[in-house]
């Protein structure tokens, strides 16, 4: 197996300002420290709560943020720091599907110049190759060809996130970071846009990234999960294996959250204590520790590092430790 | 769209038919008796009795509307009580320099006014942010009669035999005439046809007829004249736009679509040229229309500061002099002016939001 796309200790903050003179009063830490590598033609879920950085990974992979720190590499060369030029062509390779398809087409716009920009602005072809392209690709994600100079406000909202598809698709990418794609759909609609998204995979032998704060979407498309609370990596495990025995305290607790059609099971679901904490004043320690059921002296004071564990990588004293109490 | 327009205009027919009926009411209820007005406070009860049969100020108002009404769906205004001539004539000399003022300060008021907002939302909390936002809010302060005079003053006296120094008052200089352009195209005009009249119109907007007859001296004259005032009327208006523009750019820039315009790599500047900046135009457009409002009404005022022959001065006049038919004549115009704006803002909705053009 050789990675794609290959993270390497990314950091971002943001500066918060404050006051009459806006000034820097702290960092928000977004995303701390992430390294995982993403292997060709799989989907690595990502899960967290609101606020855990998910989105914001997304962004700093697909250019949008530069990183505070660290590295990323795609095909084995490092994009972050690499020249203009070719930051640009690696670019075009990663591509986005944002969340909410009602807002993330310009109104303004027939679909067709939304879904070509991004090849018009690589200067590729003329108005009627870009008009053919656009034609085969809406094809692609199944929608009528007529459809391409209708404007976003007359599609549904299933269309809309296949107009996205397809925006991200006609630059022909080798990795899509989908970020809570289906979030805002039907639930009926969510299973169109899935299956859409596997068959694409398959088709086309994408690379994906699958951001979701819905589990059960995870466990229907991943092959690998990353679960990330507060801007960390608290757990990367193949997707079956952490369903079936997660490991980290966070993790157990998030999968317990999963509604389960069962009310005899309802009493033993985990309940987190207290609130998610400030990610401008991250508590000292390990930061699942205010909230963890299993927390001791040691994880307040220090920071838990990612270790192997099996074939899963877990950032927790207790497990390390072996304690179940 | 061709049908959406007619319905608008024929949605305009009741409009103007209001405004015709309150403004023929309003003319007539303020305190005063014309004839005193006119006459003078010494004239007798026979002249003044003689004067309110002439004018038919005798008659019950309905019957007073009534034949106005008649006389209006003519196209006659009927005669100025004041100067005995009619009311249209009035309009064709007097209308062309208010919408001259006013087209000009809306062009001033619209470039500047949103150039000035997209550079303090493009550096959103910057020192030019903050300058500009400053200086909006004073110039939504200042009121057109002061800043008239205090333009009057720096430009026309302190900075007097310099070449900063510009006209304070007036159309054209002294020794300079306009000479309407079918006159020197040598067209013969038939008299008193609508066209003519027409064509009248057009050759008092001394600015647009000197530019048809390449008539530079006349140009440059006529334009220089208009700096001032200009000034002054755009002052307000563009204010509002560049508040209106700065804070409906930011919310557009925050957008999801601009992300994803973000994300497949565009540059900033096309980022607001194409996606941004047409999605926020929408409340500037109305915000456009509105204004126009504001500057007919400060037409009145700058044209009176200026020394401006225009139908606002015309207006104030009147209603001192109690000549309700200059009164009625130049509200309705007014306010059909008013109506087509506002229907050329509503048509522009559509090409800017294709939400709006397929209903």
């Amino acid at each position: 197996m050789n990675a794609l796309l290959e993270i390497r200790g990314i950091k971002k903050t943001f500066p918060v300002r404050k006051g009459l003179f806006q000034r820097v009063k702290g960092h928000v830490n977004a995303v701390r420290d992430v390294t995982v590598d993403i292997e060709r033609g799989t989907t690595l879920g990502l899960v967290g709560e609101s606020g855990c950085g998910k989105s914001t990974l997304a962004k700093v992979l697909v250019g949008l943020y530069p990183p505070s720190e660290g590295e990323i590499r795609f095909n084995g060369k490092p994009i972050i720091r690499a020249e203009a030029t070719e930051r640009i062509d690696t670019a075009r390779s990663i591509q986005i599907v944002f969340q909410d398809p009602y807002s993330s087409l310009d109104p303004r716009l027939p679909i067709w110049r939304s879904i070509a920009e991004g090849l018009s602005i690589h200067h590729e072809g003329d108005a009627s190759t870009l008009w053919r392209r656009v034609g085969e690709i809406l094809e692609l994600v199944g929608l009528p060809p007529n459809a391409a100079d209708r404007y976003p406000h007359e599609f549904s909202g299933g269309q809309r996130q296949r107009i996205g598809v397809a925006r991200a698709l006609i630059m022909d990418p080798e990795f899509i970071i989908c970020d809570e794609p289906t979030s805002a759909l039907d639930v009926s609609v969510q299973a169109q846009i899935l299956n859409l998204l596997k068959r694409l995979q398959e088709e086309l032998n994408l690379t994906l990234l699958f951001i979701s704060h819905n589990l059960s979407v995870i466990r229907h498309v991943a092959d690998k999960v990353m679960v990330m609370y507060l801007g960390a990596v608290v757990e990367i495990a193949p997707a079956r294996q952490l369903f079936n025995a997660p490991l980290h305290p966070y993790t157990r607790a998030l999968l317990s959250a999963t509604p389960i059609a069962d009310p005899k099971l309802r009493g033993r679901r985990i309940k987190l204590e207290g609130e998610l904490p400030s990610p401008i004043n991250p508590p000292p320690g390990c930061t699942f520790h205010p909230r963890c059921p299993l927390a001791n002296d040691r994880c307040k004071r220090e920071e838990p590092r990612l270790k192997p564990k099996g074939d899963a990588s877990v950032a927790c004293h207790a497990v390390e430790e072996g304690r179940t109490e | 769209m061709l049908g959406y327009a007619l319905r608008r205009l024929l949605i305009a027919i009741p409009v103007l038919f209001g405004i015709l009926i309150v403004t023929f009411v309003m003319a007539r209820s303020i305190p005063g008796d014309p004839c005193k007005a006119m006459l003078g406070e010494k004239a007798s009860a026979a002249t003044c009795e003689a004067f309110t049969q002439r004018f038919g100020f005798d008659q019950p108002i309905t019957t007073q509307l009534y034949i106005y009404m008649s006389d209006v769906l003519r196209g006659n205004f009927g005669d100025s009580i004041r100067f005995s001539r009619p009311v249209t004539q009035l309009l064709v000399e007097r209308f062309p320099m208010t919408i001259e003022l006013a087209l000009l300060a809306l062009i001033v008021a619209t470039f500047a006014g949103v150039t000035l907002g997209i550079i303090a939302a493009r550096k959103h909390n910057s020192a030019a942010d903050v300058t500009t936002m400053i200086g909006a809010n004073i110039g939504v302060s200042m009121p057109v009669f002061w800043l008239g005079l205090m333009l009057a003053y720096i430009f026309g006296v302190i900075f007097k035999d310099t070449i900063f120094w510009l006209p304070p008052s007036g159309r054209l200089s002294a020794g300079i005439s306009s000479v309407p352009f079918y006159e020197v195209w040598g067209w013969q005009l038939a008299a008193d046809s609508g066209w003519s009249k027409f064509l009248e119109f057009l050759s008092n907007l001394y600015i647009f007829n000197a530019l048809v007859t390449f008539n530079w001296p006349v140009f440059w004259d006529a334009v220089r004249h208009m700096i001032l005032p200009v000034l002054a009327l755009a002052t307000i208006p563009m204010s509002v736009i560049a508040r209106m523009t700065r804070s409906s750019l930011l919310d557009v820039l925050g957008r999801d679509y601009v992300r994803t315009a973000r994300a497949k790599g565009l540059l900033e500047t096309d980022v607001v040229r194409k996606h941004a900046l047409g999605n926020a135009m929408l409340p500037v457009v109305t915000i456009l229309g509105l204004q126009l409002g504001a500057l007919l009404s400060g037409a009145v005022l700058t044209e009176s500061v200026f020394g401006l022959a225009g139908v606002g001065r015309l207006l104030v006049e009147a209603i001192f002099a109690r000549d309700y038919p200059i009164i009625q004549g130049v509200t309705v115009t007014i306010a059909v002016a008013y109506v087509v704006i506002n229907l050329l803002v509503d048509l522009s909705y559509s090409y800017l939001d294709p939400r709006i053009r397929q209903q």
